[in-house]
């Protein structure tokens, strides 16, 4: 066994770090829009709009179904050669679309469980005091919900941070991408990946931190 | 004027309303009793929607809803026309005590936020809890949860208030506060329409007694014609087993 080059990781650190905000943007932008999408596909399937809740069951099951890196790379190598204005996509907003499509469909069953979980007694008394449908999912269901779905939804947020590291596959030089090309000029592989690794890791963990304030927030009505 | 005609509801093969006629004097307290399983809740629910009638028609003010015609706004302004008491409470569990009471006045009612606290803050006095203005349902006994949920109620200024078994879901330490605060309700002229097994407030309360079995009104009348001389025998029948 031969000994580690501390000297070569501690230098690459400062280099890799410069990568951290796009990995970062890249996350935070695909998981704001899953947010969003996968609220609506949840509320979706349980109103169960005719016709419009088999379009959602099939995307749900395809982006479900199949893996990740496929998606990306049907986005981002195959729709453009289908759909000639789609040429101009670039490797980010490829990744970025196919996070926010992969997860929102993970995301949707979540909160689609967490919407059908909450007490009928919260149903009735929306629809008792004369709420729409709309006001009632807003103002009552879906900030119950929200609570509830909230630790999966952290979950798939960190799932998230770590799989915009295939964005790489799309000629994008992030986190991933960086390393690679630093590994290849220095065959210090072991070095290189141990410190993009360990720098994923210190992400996550800071995540986990605030994941833990965030639920104490939520749970706040709940305290007794 | 409120006036139910011919309300009917199924259950699957069961009939657990059928053809209940009864109409409410504006400022009129009727109490409903009878046995368990008869179709009380029923009713109640069927006069907001909560269960959809099969057939029959509901009249508050100008405002008629047919059960075969009813659609999704005219159901939307019986419900605003009506306040329901639960015997869960059925609290907004996300909400504060006071948003509690200003939702309905803000999203329902379309009031502006400053507004819809004063009222509430009213309310609040009304019902003693202004120093729990800020605490979740959660962290209140199950007294204050209904007296909360009485003041949700209050505060939609409903021409017609329904109350569901109001204490039933309550510590016996607690009904006391509760019934207290829907006398008060009472002296203000407030239409209710009440559900109850609690029958010395019965006889205080109402104006009429209205006494239900298997889906039908049996027999109704004055408090004291209804359990000083109830002429049906299964009005005397469920009042020998409740007395
Ligand atoms: N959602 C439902 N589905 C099927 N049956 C129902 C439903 N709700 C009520 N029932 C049936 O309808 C009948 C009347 O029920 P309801 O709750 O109105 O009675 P109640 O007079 O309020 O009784 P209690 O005094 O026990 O509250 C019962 O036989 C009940 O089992
Ligand atoms: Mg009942």
């Amino acid at each position: 066994m031969r000994a580690l080059d501390y000297e070569y990781m501690l230098g690459l650190v400062p280099i890799l770090l410069g990568y951290v905000p796009l990995t970062l943007m890249m996350a935070g932008i695909a998981m704001a829009c899953a947010l969003v999408l996968s609220s609506l596909l949840a509320i979706e399937r349980v109103i169960k709009v005719p016709v419009l809740d088999r379009f959602v069951v099939l995307f749900i099951s395809f982006f479900r179904g199949t893996p990740l890196l496929v998606q990306l790379f049907l986005f981002y190598y195959g729709l453009p050669q289908v759909f000639a204005f789609l040429t101009q996509i670039d490797g980010v907003t490829a990744a970025i679309m196919g996070l926010t499509l992969h997860f929102s469909a993970y995301m949707s069953e979540s909160i689609r469980a967490a919407i059908v979980g909450i007490d009928r007694s919260q149903w009735e008394a929306s629809e008792a005091i004369g709420m729409t449908r709309l006001q009632m999912m807003r103002r009552i269901i879906l900030p119950q919900a929200t609570r509830v779905a909230a630790p999966t939804l952290v979950n798939y947020l960190i799932d998230m941070i770590k799989s915009t590291s295939l964005a790489f596959t799309l000629g994008v030089t992030e986190m991933m991408g960086a390393t690679q090309k630093e590994a290849a000029g220095s065959f210090l592989y072991f070095e290189a990946f141990l410190v993009v690794a360990v720098l994923y890791w210190i992400i996550v963990e800071v995540l986990s931190f605030f994941q833990k304030r965030l639920e104490t927030y939520l749970n706040r009505a709940y305290a007794r | 004027m409120i006036r139910l005609s011919s309300l009917t509801k199924r259950f699957g093969e069961q009939t657990v309303l059928d053809g209940i006629d009864l109409s409410i004097e504006e400022g009129e307290r009727v109490v409903v009793i009878g046995p368990s399983g008869t179709g009380k809740s029923t009713l109640l629910r069927c006069i907001n929607f909560l269960d959809r009638p099969d057939h029959g028609s509901i009249k508050i003010g100008d405002l008629t809803v047919t059960a075969e015609r009813a659609n999704r706004r005219g159901i939307l302004a019986l419900r605003r026309r009506t306040a329901f008491v639960f015997q869960n409470y059925s609290l907004f569990a996300n909400r504060t005590v006071r948003e509690n009471i200003t939702e309905g006045l803000i999203v329902v009612r379309g009031w502006p936020a400053s507004k819809a606290r004063e009222r509430a803050d009213e309310i609040l006095r009304d019902i003693g809890l202004s120093d729990r203005a800020e605490a979740y349902p959660s962290a209140l006994s199950g007294g204050q949860q209904q007296r909360v949920g009485i003041g949700r109620a209050m505060a939609l200024d409903a021409d017609l208030m329904l109350f569901d078994e109001p204490t039933s879901a309550l510590d016996p330490e607690w009904v006391g506060e509760v019934l207290d605060l829907m006398r008060r309700v009472a002296e203000t002229r407030q239409t209710m329409l009440i559900v109850t097994h609690e029958m010395q407030f019965a006889r205080e309360i109402a104006d009429r007694i209205v006494f239900m079995d298997a889906g039908h009104i049996v027999e109704m009348g004055s408090p004291a014609a209804i359990f000083d001389d109830p002429k049906d025998r299964r009005t005397k029948n469920f009042l020998r087993r409740v007395s």
